[in-house]
């Protein structure tokens, strides 16, 4: 609570008290209830931990952790498309949050997610940023470092969204106006007047994700210097490079706004050449600096990537704490497979400390044998799930 | 293969109805039933309606509404101010205006908002015909009504540059709390623009 001093800095944990699945990857049918705190989901490959995962970061807007489709995700053979259904516990009380999509219904809009809260239809996925914040680390970002710039920056955007829910909607903006620009120059159109007004929504929307991508950086970036200097994940020096992140360093937010409008119609001709735009935030990235090494995470070997990025995350699970008033829930995909004894219940011991619910995968149960007693042992097989 | 159980006249009844926007099959079958039952009531004057609806029903060409004369009842009205324009993206907009009654005025309405995505450029929409209408003269201040989406911001924008330097005042409709809102619920967006548009009290 804000004033308590014994517990300052924590946040209400927010936890998921019961998960039923519909229709989703493996599971036919799945209830399982869920104990605050860390959950492990030991199993053999493919018996479906990770779509456990999956199932839990469809509760954040967005295509979930795999970036799947959704007709993929919905079972073979299931008409009606999956269901997630979750009892969520928090800071703003109980909440029964539904969400589906996938049927094989040609009339539905196969993109679209429906959002249930409480019964009655979300107005968009972002209103169930009020109820929780999820993020997640999987095997698949271990070459986020060295892999293109859109990981990365959908990265930085999905670090940004946890903390700041208008951002989706300010990347969808920015995204429509920018498509829309790229037919004027698809289809070679020479109406100025109508790039202008393109490229003044692009402007704006773009200096507003621009914005908020520094301002994350910046707290984060001050959340990181309270991380003890010694710890068992290495400090990181991050930067943004990007047009309009590079004006907001050195100046307001007003004057990147037109600087890159301009930049936009002076580049009608490179982008006409191109068939896109080639400049705006859309080409941002992420750069990530080891500090203790002072070394390009790309050029880390993969277990000093691996724990730099994790020591991202924790921070940034901190810093969702705070400035949501609600520990954000953590799924960890096979996060422990990487590290020694030592970095494990270093690990195990942050967590505890944040106190968010998280999930964590692994194929033997001794890997987390540092928090015997203290976490929910779930045991997965073919799309079942038992305690134990 | 389902069986028919009605003949084709009502079949087309109700395929025909099930396009109107609000209803699907289940409601058109019902409204087809409906209206089968009221036959004297309903619908021989219902058809009456729509065959008089049909031969008068045209597009004014001086600010596209839809009426059934050409100028339309908005733009031949004395006592409306016809020194000030609102533009708006559909008729259903004007409508709605027109329900909450707050102006005298006139309006124009472009037919839609400018999309590259749709194929949608400003030929397609009412934007020539503004720009005839404000050059005539006459027109003090222009109303951009639009919504306030990419494309309706697009298009606003698209429209200040054609009028530029013919001496109108543009304004656009307030972004911000509703009445009757409760600033708790608001997403931060609508908050900002709020506060950014804030009005001395």
């Amino acid at each position: 609570m804000p004033g308590d001093p014994t517990n300052r800095g924590a946040p209400p944990p927010v936890n998921i008290g019961r998960l039923k699945l519909t229709d989703f990857r493996n599971y036919l049918s799945l209830a399982v209830d869920l104990s605050p705190g860390a959950v492990v989901l030991t199993g053999d490959n493919g018996a479906g931990k990770t779509n456990l995962l999956e199932a839990v970061s469809l509760l954040s807007p967005g295509r979930g952790l795999r970036r799947a489709a959704y007709a993929e995700i919905a079972r073979d053979g299931a008409k009606g498309g999956f269901v997630v259904h979750a009892h969520v516990e928090g800071a703003q009380g109980e909440a029964d949050i539904g969400t589906g999509a996938g049927t094989a219904d040609p009339d539905a809009e196969g993109s679209l997610r429906k959002v249930r809260i409480n019964g009655a239809p979300a107005r968009s996925a972002d209103e169930m940023l009020e109820w929780l914040r999820v993020m997640w680390l999987t095997p698949a970002m271990d070459g986020l470092f060295t892999g293109p710039a859109a990981d990365r920056r959908r990265f930085l955007d999905r670090l940004v969204l946890t903390i700041d829910p208008a951002h989706g909607r300010r990347a969808l903006d920015y995204e429509k106006a920018m498509r829309g620009r790229n037919r004027l120059l698809a289809d070679g159109s020479r109406n100025d007047g109508w790039f202008d007004a393109i490229e003044t929504q692009m402007a704006e929307t773009g200096a507003a994700i621009a914005a908020a991508r520094f301002e994350m950086v910046r707290l984060l970036k001050a959340m990181i210097e309270r991380t003890p200097e010694e710890g068992p994940f290495p400090r990181a020096d991050l930067a943004l490079s990007g047009v309009l992140e590079a004006g907001l360093a050195s100046g307001a937010a007003i004057d990147a706004e037109e600087d890159f409008r301009r930049r936009l119609a002076e580049g009608r001709e490179r982008d006409r050449a191109a068939g896109r735009t080639l400049e705006g935030p859309h080409r941002s990235d992420l750069l990530v600096r080891h500090r203790p090494k002072d070394m390009p995470a790309e050029l880390c070997s993969t277990g000093e990537q691996k724990a730099l990025l994790v020591g991202l995350v924790l921070s940034h699970a901190r810093l969702t704490g705070e400035l949501s008033g609600m520990a954000p829930i953590l799924l960890l995909d096979e996060i422990a497979a990487h590290f020694d004894h030592r970095r494990r219940a270093a690990l195990f011991g942050i967590l505890d400390d944040l106190g968010c619910q998280v999930f964590m995968t692994g194929t033997e149960r001794e890997l987390f044998s540092a928090i015997e007693g203290r976490a929910q042992f779930l045991t997965v097989s073919a799309g079942a799930v038992s305690a134990g | 293969m389902s069986k028919r159980i009605v003949g084709p006249e009502i079949e087309r009844l109700i395929q025909l109805l099930a396009k109107v926007p609000g209803l699907g099959p289940r409601s058109a079958r019902r409204a087809a039933l409906h209206l089968i039952k009221k036959k004297e009531q309903l619908l021989g004057p219902l058809t009456v309606a729509m065959g008089d609806a049909l031969d008068t029903v045209r597009v004014c060409s001086t600010c596209g509404n839809v009426d059934t004369s050409d100028p339309c009842t908005i733009c031949t009205d004395p006592r409306r101010d016809e020194a000030t324009i609102i533009v708006v993206e559909d008729v259903a907009d004007l409508w709605a205006l027109e329900r909450a009654g707050a102006m005298n005025a006139r309006y124009h309405v472009l037919g839609g908002t400018l999309s590259p995505l749709d194929g949608v450029g400003p030929d397609d929409l009412n934007i020539r015909s503004l720009v005839d209408r404000v050059a005539r003269g006459g027109v003090n201040e222009l109303i951009l009504a639009v919504n306030a989406t990419v494309e309706g911001q697009t298009t606003a924008h698209y429209i200040t540059d054609q009028l530029d330097g013919l001496g109108v005042k543009i304004t656009r409709l307030a972004h911000g709390v509703p009445v009757g809102g409760e600033l708790d619920y608001l997403d931060e967006g609508t908050l900002s623009a709020a506060l950014k548009a804030r009005t001395v009290f």
